[in-house]
């Protein structure tokens, strides 16, 4: 391919059916991208998105359909093929070597890298490339320090390196702060409609679509629920296609303010650096009673730590926690004497053990004390199923018996699981963190609103979360955290994404 | 081109009910894959059979005659099975917690060492003082000794299975310096041994049955074992870590603890096993007590999964092999490493088995989910 033959192309998938043993994960679904326009690919967690990218990128052979590439049908065996005709993806996860400068990241990527390089010619080759693109990002530096919004930028100048035509974005925003997001959006959008690209965004985020997306494709359990132009699609139409209801859950109702009583005080928290990466170093971070406080900031800028300290996982260098004016140091002991419970995010990964059964599971919190918490030496199996009986039905768990691994349950009914575990009883602090990644629109519905009931009952709720939506959504007070510190810390009521996201990235 | 479609048939809900079969089809599965794993080996086995020139069905019959033919036979197995149920021990218990021991030959050797040198001051004041300070004295040891290993996992963060490994070799070389300098017995000349705990002293068969003691003593274990594990607090506390760590943190538990304990519990069988072998065969501690039971107590833990219980018919298996180790050399005239080629190819194919769980639509949960 040269220059002269750089343009969008067109893709259509027709009557695509895949199916995983007797699982029907796409059946009968369609999808017809034009050329230079940005195309959403809508739908819940399950919905079959990513296989159907997975089917036209060649990782997966569809077992019905057929593929048109600028309307004449192609067979995609194998990636290899995909990448012939130009087609590429950029994943969630970024796939960039982190040691590598931006430059051997590109040199490295393509398919017919010389057995000896010679970096100046490819250097300059690169800064020649570099000149035609409508962003730039800097050759010579690591990739691994550059911020994510960069990285995301650098994966896609990569793809245009690779000549590829015809790009799948997957979830390209959910690392990235508002401005990086809006920017990112913007300079694909711009790339499609000046014609040298057709782009497919894999999203859930509807505002994104309505801002930055021409056309959408939305599918529901592995069937194709409907397309249109998004400017004669309004955001309920959306909403309605992707659940198959006609409208979105309820945003959970708020009920008091906060009560000056503070059940969570961190004070001078500072944790071992790792790996270059500065340590924790939190002056003050209370969190009161009848109150949600959210804590903001771009992933990897201490959240994590922040809840490996709170949980126990990881050692604080000096510092004081307390819990209702008790020293807490996250002992089994102290959590069920405070009564602390922690909501982990990926719950089956972080909370449960996905080879013991949900019975066991559900019982986690509670097998070794007695009804009168005293220490029990011996489990109370029939008492255990009685107690996890009532938490399946007062949750709505679907479980094919409660005697199945946890690890079989889809992840909306591990979630429901953990809720009934951590919120059974007494909580007076409840420590949650990204509770709804990877859930589809009904289970982070419940997921959010079960946290807000607890707020109202009285928990006190400290909330790290990477989605500011969610965290706007749910806090009564929003906290930002940059390099391991608190920079910024307001009330959520009137409070602008924008501002946050300045404090997300450190500037203001 | 119309601006929109929406697709006008709503796509159907999975309904479904419950599987009251499954907790079943589980246990199958779980039986299942050792037994398909069993009959992959004794095929390869006998591809190996038959480059040698021999029968593989002559095979069988003559393991059969050696291990399980004749009270004599049994006798001869259930001998071998006896300290192997200890030894699994030494491997499931930690394994349960997830952690793979592979050092327990050193706990039945030291195990073994420290009954003896504990039983000789007081040799006089009768078995029934004797033997109970040996099993004392045989378990610390070996609960020590891998409790060592645990220590510098749960600690330093120290690959249990290397340090478990390489304190093997030391915990040998120490046995060896010991048996051979300062505590050998000037009388032994041929095979370097310590002095005698005295004859009357020693444990004797299972009357009538003339069983080996350790059967009962290891039936025992393995059992409040089970109990220990499947049953007890602190057990479910010990799988919760060994299924996921991150999980068993969050809830605070005592991780740590539960490895090191995990391990003390395991070395004192092994340790346990080393002192019945002194009390019940040897009378004194010498090389015989490394006879590779530590070994092969590794592979029967797999075999079993882990499961104290589920040991009980793999050590028999196991030792009926190696009871009829010696009438395979005789009457087939086979090497002496036949029967070791065999728990080899076992071993490779139970962990092979491994990925065959959940693998089996047949065995899996059914509706909802």
């Amino acid at each position: 391919m040269n220059d002269a033959t750089m343009h969008a192309i067109g893709v259509e998938a027709i009557g695509i059916g895949k199916r995983f043993g007797a699982f029907n994960a796409l059946s009968d679904v369609s999808m017809k991208v034009h050329p230079a326009t940005v195309h959403g690919l809508l739908g819940e967690n399950g919905a079959g998105k990513s296989t159907l990218v997975k089917c036209l990128l060649g990782y997966y052979r569809a077992d019905e359909g057929s593929l048109l590439v600028d309307d004449k049908e192609v067979t995609i065996e194998r990636p290899a093929d995909a990448d012939a005709l130009g087609l590429g993806m950029v994943y969630q996860h970024f796939t960039l070597v982190p040691s590598m400068t931006v430059a051997e990241n590109l040199v490295m990527a393509r398919r017919n890298v010389p057995g000896v390089i010679d970096w100046r010619s490819e250097l300059a080759q690169l800064e020649d490339f570099m000149r035609g693109m409508p962003f730039k990002v800097p050759l010579t530096v690591e990739a691994g320090s550059l911020a994510a919004g960069e990285r995301q930028k650098t994966e896609i100048v990569k793809q245009l390196y690779l000549q590829r035509r015809f790009l799948v974005l997957d979830e390209p925003t959910s690392v990235l702060t508002p401005q990086e997001a809006d920017e990112m959006l913007g300079l694909v959008r711009d790339l499609a409609h000046s014609g040298q690209l057709t782009i497919v965004i894999i999203t859930h985020k509807l505002k994104e679509v309505a801002k930055f997306v021409d056309e959408v494709t939305v599918l529901r359990r592995g069937k194709f629920a409907g397309a249109g132009l998004v400017r004669s699609l309004g955001p309920t139409d959306l909403t309605a296609m992707m659940i198959g209801e006609p409208h979105a859950p309820a945003d959970p109702e708020r009920l008091g303010a906060p009560v000056n009583e503070v059940r969570l005080e961190v004070r001078d928290l500072r944790t071992a650096n790792d790996g270059g990466r500065a340590g924790l170093s939190v002056d003050h971070l209370t969190v009161n009673a009848h109150e949600i406080v959210g804590i903001a900031g771009v992933s990897g800028n201490g959240q994590k730590d922040l809840l490996e300290v709170l949980g126990g996982q990881q050692p604080m260098q000096s510092g004081t926690i307390a819990v209702d004016g008790t020293p807490y140091g996250a002992t089994r002991a102290e959590s069920q004497a405070l009564h602390v419970r922690v909501l982990p995010e990926e719950p089956l990964r972080n909370g449960c053990v996905p080879g013991m059964s949900v019975v066991d599971n559900l019982a986690l919190r509670s097998f070794d004390r007695g009804e009168t918490k005293t220490p029990r030496r011996w489990l109370d199996r029939a008492g255990m199923a009685a107690r996890a009986r009532s938490m399946i039905q007062a949750y709505g768990i679907r479980a094919p018996s409660a005697e199945v691994p946890i690890g079989v349950l889809s992840g909306g009914n591990v979630q429901r699981c953990v809720l009934a575990r951590e919120l059974d009883g007494v909580v007076r602090l409840l420590i949650v963190a990204n509770p709804c990644f990877g859930l589809d629109v009904k289970a982070v519905a419940e997921t959010r609103a079960r946290i807000m009931a607890a707020r109202n009952a009285g928990t006190a709720v400290l909330l790290i979360s990477e989605d500011l939506d969610e965290i706007m959504e749910l806090s009564d007070r929003i906290v930002v955290m940059h390099g391991g510190k608190v920079v910024h810390e307001m009330p959520a009521a009137g409070a602008d994404p924008q501002e946050i996201g300045k404090h997300m990235l450190g500037h203001g | 081109m119309t601006d929109a479609v929406i697709a006008t048939t709503p796509p159907t809900v999975a309904t479904g009910g419950g599987d009251a079969l499954y907790p079943i089809r589980h246990l199958l599965e779980a039986l299942v894959a050792p037994m398909l794993a069993l009959a992959v080996a004794a095929s390869l086995f006998s591809v190996f059979l038959l480059a040698l020139g021999q029968s593989p069905l002559d095979f069988v019959d003559l393991v059969w005659r050696g291990a399980f033919g004749s009270w004599f036979s049994w006798q001869n197995t259930l001998q071998r099975a006896a300290p192997l149920l200890l030894t699994a021990l030494c491997v499931a218990l930690p394994g349960q917690l997830g952690l793979v021991i592979i050092g327990g030959e050193a706990a039945v050797v030291l195990g073994g060492l420290a009954a003896t040198l504990i039983a000789l001051p007081v040799a006089g004041a009768g078995p029934f003082i004797v033997l109970p300070l040996m099993a004392l004295a045989g378990s610390a040891m070996g609960g020590l000794w891998i409790g060592l290993t645990g220590w510098l996992r749960a600690r330093l963060g120290v690959n249990e299975t290397i340090a478990s490994l390489v304190l093997a070799y030391i915990g040998m070389a120490i046995f060896n310096h010991l048996v051979e300098g300062p505590f050998r017995d000037p009388a032994s000349l041929n095979k370097p041994s310590t002095y005698g705990i005295g004859d009357g002293n020693m444990l004797g068969a299972i009357p009538v049955l003339e069983v080996h003691p350790g059967i009962p003593v290891g039936i025992i274990v393995c059992i409040a074992c089970w109990v220990l594990v499947f049953r007890s607090s602190a057990g479910f506390a010990g799988r919760v870590t060994g299924g996921n760590l991150r999980a068993a943190r969050l809830q605070g538990l005592p991780v740590s603890a539960l490895m090191i304990a995990s391990c003390v519990l395991g070395g004192a069988c092994a340790g346990l096993a080393g002192t019945i072998e002194v009390a019940a065969e040897y009378g004194r501690a010498n090389a015989s007590l490394a006879a590779g039971y530590g070994y092969t107590g590794i592979l029967i833990a797999f075999l079993a999964r882990f499961n104290p219980i589920a040991i009980l018919p793999m050590a028999v298996l196991l030792g009926g092999l190696g009871a009829a180790g010696g009438l395979l050399q005789r009457r087939m005239g086979l090497p002496d490493a036949t029967v070791q080629v065999l728990q080899g190819m076992i071993f490779v194919s139970i962990l092979a088995s491994e990925t065959f769980y959940g693998r089996i639509r047949w065995f899996q949960p059914r509706g909802n989910g």
